[in-house]
C-alpha cells in the first residue's frame, strides 16, 4: 500500500516533528492541569500522535480539517501556533478563539482548522461542506475529518458518507479507532466486527490501516488525499490506534483489561517510530536535536498561556452576530 | 429585459415572492447556491415549488436535490458557509428541523462565537409550517420560539408576499444563519408585488396600520387576521395599530416600544402554542420598559398547549382564532 521507500528522510522527520510537538504538549498540559495550574477537561491523545502526524504531513497546509474535543494532536500536526493554541486552552483572549471557544472548539483558519467540535459525530456532515465548497470553487483543496470508533453510531456518520460519495466530494473521513468510546469498547457498541464493515453500503472506497504505522498511516492518507484532489472522491480510513489516559484526564481506565492496556503499552507508536527512524540511518543527535527544539516551544508556550490575560467581559457583546451586541 | 419590468405583474404570491428572492440571490452572487429534497426542476422544484426554474437557470450544481438526511443537508450547507458561500437550504416542513437541531443550535448558531470571529455562517434555511391544514401533529408546528431562544441565530417571517421577498433576500445576504419560515397554507395566497432587488431589512418591524389605542403585534398570517379585528374595531371606536415583526430574532426592540409607548396597551399574537412562547418575550419587554406607562397588563394570544390535532374541530380548537385577538383587544382597552 504504501510505498515506504518514497518517504525521505526530510518527510520522516517532518513527521517526527509534528508527532513529538503533540507527545511533547500533552505531557505538559497533563503535568500543569495535575498540578492545578490550568483547570480544564482534557481529553489526552497520547498514543493517537503517530496517527495524527502522518496523516496531517499528507496534506497541504490550505487543506481544511475538522476534528473533536480529542483533537489536540490533529491541531498540532496541522500546524496551529503552539502559543495561539496554548492561550485557548487556557481561555486566554490572545487564544486563537480569543477564549470564546476553548480546548473542545478551536479554530485556526489560517492552517485549515476549520471547527473542532464536541458533539459526537458532528464534524462529518460539516466536512462534506467545506469540501464541497471547493468542488464548486476548483480550488484543490481536500478536507479531512477526524472522528472516534463510537463516532461511526451517530446517525450523522451514515448521513454523511453517503451524501459524500453520491457528490464525489474530495474529503477524507478518518476514523481514529482508539477501540473504546468512553468506557465502552467497540465490540459492545458495534454490530459488525470491524468498521471498516461498514463502508461498502455507501459504495465509498475504504482502507483499513494500523494508525500506529507512521508509514502504513502516511501511505493511507496520501492515496485518500490525492483521490480526493484528483476528482475521484471520498475515502473512510479506519485507522486503528490506543489512547493510554483514558477518555477525560482523570479516568482510571479500570475497563480496559490490564493485558491489553499493556500490549498497548509495549506498542507505543512514540518509541517505535524513534526506533524505526534509527534503523534507517537517522542519527540519535538529528532526533534529539529537534526533541530539544520542541521543549522550548511547548515551555514558551505553556508559560505565554499561563502569563497571558483573561478576555475582556465585552467579547461577549462580539461575535454572537456579525454585529456587536449593544451594551 | 425592459418589456419583463413594463409588464411586470402588480400582485404576486408568496410562493412567486420567495421563488424571485431566491433567483435574486443567485443572479446576484454565485455563491448563493441551494440544497434541499427534490428541489431541483427534475424531482418537481420542491415540494412547494419554491425552487422551479433555478436549476434550469442555475444547474444542478448550486441547486441540488439531496438524500433525505436533514443533518447532512444542514451541516454540508454550515461547512460551504464557513468557506465563504451561502447556502440556502430547504427543509421541507420545520418539524424534519428538529432531526437537524444539532447542526443549527451547536454548529451554526455558534460557529462565529466560539473561533472569536475567525469564520461565519451566512447560511438561510427555508422551512414550511402552520396549522390549520390537516397535516396533523408532526408536519405544522411553530417552533420559532425554540430558535430565538438561540443566541446567534436570527428569525424571520412575512405576513404578505412582498415582505417575504424583501426578508429572504436579507437573509441570503446576511452574514449570519437565518431561519425563514414560510407557511403551508399560503403559498398561493398573493399581495402587492415588490420591487425589483427591494430588501426589508432584519430586525425591524413594520407599522401594518396605525391606531391609537392600543397595538397589536405578531408576525406571518396572523397579521391579516390583526388587520381585520383593526377594521372591525374601528366601527366600534377603538383605533387599533398593528405592528408586524417581521423579524422574531432579534426582535425591533425599539420599534415596539415606540408604538405601546404611543397606544399604551399590548396584545401579542402568535399561532405558536402561547406557553413559553415568543409573545412571553415581547411581553416582558413591555413590561420591563413600560410599566408606569401602561393601562392594561399585555395580552399575549396564541394557540392551545397540545400537539396539533388532526380531526378539524380539533385543529379549529386548537389554534388562536381571530376573535381571540378581538377579545384580547377589548380585554387590554376595558381593563
Ligand atoms: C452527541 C454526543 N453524545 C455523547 C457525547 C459524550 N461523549 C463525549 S466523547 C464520547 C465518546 C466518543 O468516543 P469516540 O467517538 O470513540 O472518540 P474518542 O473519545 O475515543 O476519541 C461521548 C459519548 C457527546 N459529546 N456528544
Ligand atoms: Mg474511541
Amino acid at each position: 500500500m504504501s510505498d515506504v521507500e518514497t518517504m525521505n528522510d526530510e518527510l520522516l522527520l517532518d513527521i517526527y516533528r509534528r508527532a513529538n510537538l503533540v507527545y511533547q504538549s500533552d505531557e505538559k498540559m497533563r503535568n500543569l492541569i495535575l498540578s492545578g495550574s490550568l483547570q480544564i477537561l482534557y481529553y489526552s491523545p497520547r498514543g493517537q500522535e503517530i496517527l495524527a502526524a502522518a496523516l496531517m504531513a499528507a496534506l497541504n497546509a490550505d487543506d481544511y480539517l475538522v476534528t473533536t474535543y480529542r483533537g489536540i494532536h490533529d491541531q498540532l500536526a496541522k500546524g496551529i501556533p503552539s502559543s495561539d493554541l496554548w492561550a485557548e486552552f487556557a481561555g486566554k483572549g490572545n487564544g486563537t478563539c480569543k477564549g470564546k471557544g476553548g480546548p473542545m472548539h478551536i479554530t485556526h483558519p489560517e492552517t485549515g482548522v476549520m471547527v473542532t467540535t464536541g458533539i459526537v459525530g458532528s464534524g462529518m456532515p460539516i466536512a462534506n461542506g467545506l469540501a464541497l465548497s471547493s468542488q464548486l470553487e476548483g480550488d484543490g483543496k481536500v478536507t479531512v475529518v477526524c472522528f472516534g470508533d463510537a463516532a461511526s453510531n451517530i446517525g450523522a456518520f451514515h448521513e454523511s458518507l453517503n451524501m459524500a460519495q453520491i457528490w464525489k466530494l474530495p474529503v477524507v473521513f478518518v476514523c481514529q479507532n482508539n477501540l473504546y468510546g468512553e468506557h465502552t469498547p467497540v465490540a459492545l457498541s458495534t454490530g459488525c466486527d470491524e468498521l471498516i464493515d461498514r463502508a461498502p453500503g455507501y459504495g465509498i472506497r475504504a482502507v483499513q490501516v494500523n494508525g500506529n504505522d507512521a508509514f502504513a498511516m502516511y501511505g493511507a492518507a496520501k492515496a485518500a488525499v490525492d483521490h480526493a484532489r484528483a476528482g475521484n472522491g471520498p475515502t473512510f480510513i479506519e485507522a486503528k490506534t490506543f489512547r493510554f489516559f483514558g477518555h477525560l484526564l482523570g479516568d482510571d481506565s479500570h475497563y480496559i483489561p490490564a493485558e491489553e492496556m499493556a500490549a498497548a503499552k509495549a506498542a507505543d507508536p512514540i518509541p517505535a517510530y524513534r526506533a524505526a527512524l534509527l534503523d534507517r540511518q537517522i542519527t540519535e543527535a538529528t532526533l534529539d536535536a529537534i526533541d530539544a527544539q520542541i521543549a522550548e516551544e511547548v515551555e514558551a508556550a505553556s508559560a505565554h498561556a499561563l502569563a497571558s490575560d483573561y478576555p475582556d467581559p465585552a467579547e461577549l457583546r462580539r461575535d454572537v452576530f456579525e454585529k456587536e451586541i449593544a451594551a | 429585459m425592459s418589456e419583463q419590468a413594463v409588464k411586470q405583474p402588480p400582485a404576486m404570491t408568496f410562493g412567486q415572492a420567495i421563488n424571485m428572492a431566491m433567483d435574486e440571490a443567485m443572479a446576484l452572487d454565485r455563491r448563493v447556491i441551494m440544497m434541499g429534497e427534490d428541489i431541483a426542476d427534475d424531482q418537481g422544484g420542491g415540494v412547494f415549488g419554491a425552487t422551479k426554474g433555478l436549476s434550469a437557470k442555475y444547474g444542478v450544481d448550486r441547486v441540488r436535490t439531496t438524500p433525505i438526511s436533514e443533518q447532512a443537508i444542514v451541516g454540508a450547507a454550515v461547512g460551504a458557509a464557513l468557506a465563504g458561500y451561502r447556502p440556502v437550504a430547504e427543509i421541507m416542513l420545520m418539524n424534519f428541523v428538529t432531526v437537524a437541531m444539532d447542526q443549527i443550535v451547536n454548529h451554526a448558531a455558534k460557529l462565529r462565537f466560539m473561533s472569536g470571529g475567525q469564520t461565519s455562517v451566512p447560511l438561510t434555511i427555508r422551512t414550511a409550517t402552520g396549522a390549520g391544514v390537516g397535516f396533523g401533529g408532526q408536519h405544522s408546528d411553530m417552533l420559532e420560539a425554540w430558535f430565538a431562544h438561540v443566541p446567534g441565530l436570527k428569525v424571520a417571517t412575512a405576513s404578505n408576499p412582498a415582505d417575504a421577498k424583501g426578508l429572504l433576500l436579507s437573509c441570503i445576504l446576511d452574514n449570519d444563519p437565518c431561519i425563514f419560515i414560510e407557511n403551508s397554507a399560503s403559498y398561493g395566497v398573493s399581495g402587492p408585488a415588490a420591487e425589483p432587488g427591494a430588501r426589508v431589512p432584519l430586525g425591524k418591524a413594520a407599522v401594518a396600520r396605525e391606531g391609537e389605542d392600543v397595538t397589536v403585534i405578531g408576525y406571518g398570517p396572523p397579521i391579516a387576521h390583526a388587520l381585520a379585528v383593526a377594521e372591525e374595531m374601528q366601527a366600534d371606536g377603538i383605533s387599533v395599530e398593528v405592528l408586524d415583526l417581521r423579524t422574531i430574532a432579534p426582535f425591533d426592540v425599539e420599534g415596539v416600544l415606540a408604538s405601546v409607548r404611543k397606544t399604551r396597551r399590548a396584545v401579542v399574537v402568535h399561532e405558536a402554542v402561547r406557553a413559553f412562547g415568543v409573545g412571553a418575550e415581547v411581553s416582558s419587554v413591555i413590561h420591563e420598559n413600560l410599566f408606569d406607562d401602561l393601562k392594561a397588563p399585555v395580552q399575549r394570544v396564541g394557540s392551545a398547549f397540545a400537539p396539533v390535532p388532526f380531526s378539524p374541530v380539533l385543529e379549529q380548537a386548537f389554534l388562536y382564532q381571530r376573535q381571540d385577538i378581538a377579545d384580547a383587544v377589548l380585554k387590554a382597552v376595558k381593563h
